[in-house]
């Protein structure tokens, strides 16, 4: 009889920690999509880009899932994603994968060319769709650019568009020379995107110049 | 101002509406003064009584309690010291069981001893020959007068010499024969020391037992008192479980301690094997939870350990196992403890590795020179781990002890804290309660004051319609009665 009560209390100990894996993951994960803006000169940033991508690289926790995606003249699409990974949930092979991911990206920029336009609104549309297919409950989209938008004649961005849940951060907005002349200029673009972000239903909107405090990407505010 | 203006009989004239109001007032509180007393004093008793009622049940309940525990104190008094003497008597058995069996060789060896040391005695007895017979007749012959001859000069000089050669003879004898009994008597020396040897032997097994009886005639003693329910021995158990449950808490938060570095030890690895991104609660994560319970299976391994061994007597059921199925299940928690000490080295060794290579990582991500390699001091803090990971789990089995008396005493010292509880609440209601009935008689009194003028005036009245002396107004009494 005691035997059995001890045989029995091992069986729900290791029914216990059968339950405990097989609870969902996917509402504590964080999932990032980060737009790097490669057009005209915006380009010759590529190199803080690295330093963003690999600070994201050492701060994901196994589970989480990163994507980087190239911002161009038409960005809507899942070819402009340079490279995309859901880490394992083992730590060694998450470690791993963001080994990869890192050569991966360091291959890319290397390779970094100019676009004529830059379709900034795609990009996010395209993120919005990745990042909610992760099903992931934290989402966060990084635009790694100068928030100047120019579109081609053909291409249509000026409709409402839906980033539920989504908190966007602008990371190294950099002013251009028109804004040095007028920085309303520079002030009412950054107060435009907020607008546009916060009426899409994004959870937060966040401005992100010092690369030195990159850790409040992922504080809350 | 306005609604006091409009409660004015006469509003210019404040003092006089005041003072009218007053006695209408006064006159009305007169009117009503039967029932308003009436009132107030239900009220008193209404408050009070259960008031009251409710310490005396708290006083009650503290006695009953206190009665059972106590009970309960001298129930698990009498056990433990049942078991204590039981125990005490098992060594005094094995003692005397160990003793008695050496005693009839120790006994033999000792009579060969004494016969020995006997036979010396006999030898070292025996006289040496008497003088011979002519001895005597040398006195006679010494007596004999020479007169001057030389013939009798001479016999008498041959006699002499022939005397002292037989006396140096018999000289010679006596002081070989004393060589002898030396010898021997040197000869018996070791017998003696062995008999020092062996007695002192004796004494000390002797005063083993004599101890080992006096720790049993004081077990039996406390075994006496407590049988007779005196409240010496249970203020001596009570005083010995608050000492307990004390020692054992500290001995808890220790062991706790050690569970808590245990789990450090563990969580990051368990991450490999349940995965790092599996959450129970928004912060508490899947693989923090399996070390836990790593740590629990581990702790009851030592618990059943423990229990098997009969150093803990938590689990009557296991106590009353027969012998062979116990011994399995010595084996089966000893294996599953010791498996689990060396799946916790190897997590750590894990832990080290997983901690080594995110290391690696974070450095070529900062593009920073590695850093350089520490040879074997760096191995320090990874073979530290793996042997606390090892350690750690049989230095948590032992916790099942503390455990067993924390839980043995919790009872006493909880009983005891409950008691104290119902006497305090017992007190304040009784305070509230004598507090609400003497308010009541406050009030009566404040009722009445308020109420003087009428009051004097009905004393008046009755004294005049009786034609005595101005009566006392009816005073209300010590019970709040008019």
């Amino acid at each position: 009889m005691m035997k059995r009560a001890f045989l029995a209390s091992l069986l729900i100990v290791g029914l216990t920690v059968a339950v405990a894996g097989c609870v969902d993951s996917r509402s504590q994960a964080h999932a990032v999509y980060m737009l790097v803006d490669t057009s005209g000169t915006y380009a010759r940033e590529a190199g803080k880009a690295r330093l963003i991508i690999n600070y994201l690289l050492g701060t994901l926790q196994p589970g989480d899932s990163l994507a980087v995606a190239r911002v161009q003249s038409r960005s809507f699409s899942e070819k402009d994603i340079i490279a995309k990974a859901m880490f394992d949930t083992r730590p060694s092979q998450a470690n791993a994968q963001k080994r990869a991911f890192r050569d991966k990206m360091d291959a890319y920029l290397k390779t970094v060319s100019g676009s004529a336009y830059t379709d900034i609104t795609g990009g996010l549309i395209q993120g919005a769709e990745f990042l909610n297919e992760t099903g992931a409950g934290k989402k966060t989209i990084l635009i790694f650019s100068d928030m100047q938008e120019e579109l081609d004649k053909v291409t249509i961005r000026n409709f409402p568009i839906s980033l539920k849940n989504i908190r966007v951060i602008a990371v190294n907005v950099t002013k251009l020379s028109t804004d040095n002349i007028d920085p309303r200029r520079y002030l009412g673009r950054l107060e435009d995107w907020q607008k546009r972000v916060e009426g899409a239903g994004a959870s937060e909107w966040k401005v992100i110049n010092d690369l030195e405090r990159l850790d409040a990407i992922f504080a809350k505010s | 101002m306005t609604d006091l203006q409009s409660w004015m009989i006469w509003p210019d004239n404040t003092a006089l509406s005041v003072l009218v109001l007053l006695l209408i007032a006064m006159i009305g509180l007169y009117a009503a003064r039967t029932p308003m007393h009436g009132l107030i004093r239900a009220t008193g008793h209404a408050l009070g009584g259960p008031l009251r009622l409710g310490a005396r049940w708290f006083f009650a309940a503290a006695t009953e309690l206190k009665e059972r525990n106590k009970a309960v104190l001298l129930a698990q008094g009498r056990r433990e010291t049942g078991q204590r003497i039981e125990r005490e008597f098992e060594r005094v058995g094995i003692l005397v069981t160990r003793d008695l069996q050496g005693y009839p060789v120790l006994q033999r060896r000792l009579l060969e001893v004494i016969t020995r040391i006997e036979e010396d005695y006999k030898k070292c007895g025996e006289v040496p020959p008497p003088p011979p017979d002519w001895v005597e007749a040398v006195a006679a012959v010494a007596q004999i007068k020479t007169g001057g001859g030389e013939v009798v000069q001479k016999i008498l000089d041959e006699i002499r010499q022939s005397v002292e050669r037989i006396h140096d003879k018999a000289l010679g004898e006596y002081r070989r024969a004393f060589e002898e009994r030396h010898d021997i008597l040197e000869g018996s020396q070791p017998f003696w020391r062995s008999i020092d040897k062996i007695l002192k032997q004796v004494d000390r097994k002797m005063t083993g037992l004599q101890e080992s009886a006096a720790t049993v005639d004081a077990q039996m003693e406390k075994y006496r008192q407590i049988a007779a329910k005196t409240d010496e021995a249970g203020t001596i158990l009570s005083n010995s479980a608050f000492t307990q449950f004390n020692i054992a808490v500290i001995v808890l938060m220790v062991a706790l301690g050690g569970a808590f570095v245990n789990f450090k030890l563990i969580a990051l690895p368990m991450s490999e094997m349940v995965g790092a991104g599996d959450y129970i609660t928004a912060s508490l994560r899947a693989s923090e939870v399996a070390a836990l319970v790593i740590i629990l299976v581990e702790a009851s391994m030592g618990l059943f350990l423990m229990e098997s061994l009969r150093i803990t007597h938590l689990f009557p059921r296991i106590a009353t196992l027969n012998e062979r199925t116990r011994r399995r299940m010595i084996w089966i928690s000893l294996v599953l403890l010791v498996t689990l000490a060396g799946i916790e080295a190897a997590l750590a060794l894990m832990r080290d590795m997983l901690i080594a290579d995110k290391q690696a990582l974070l450095q070529s991500l900062a593009a920073t020179q590695h850093a350089a390699s520490e040879g074997w001091i760096g191995r320090i803090p990874t073979a530290g781990q793996m042997v606390l990971g090892f350690i750690l789990p049989f230095a948590l089995a032992f916790v099942a002890v503390p455990l067993e008396s924390f839980l043995h005493s919790a009872r006493t010292v909880g009983g005891s804290l409950l008691v104290d509880l119902f006497r305090a609440l017992g007190f304040v209601l009784r305070v509230l309660g004598n507090l609400a009935r003497h308010m009541s008689r406050i009030l009566l009194h404040l009722y009445d004051l308020l109420i003087v003028l009428p009051l004097l005036a009905e004393q008046l009245v009755r004294s005049l319609r009786s034609g005595e002396a101005p009566v006392k107004a009816h005073p209300v009494d010590a019970s709040g009665e008019l």
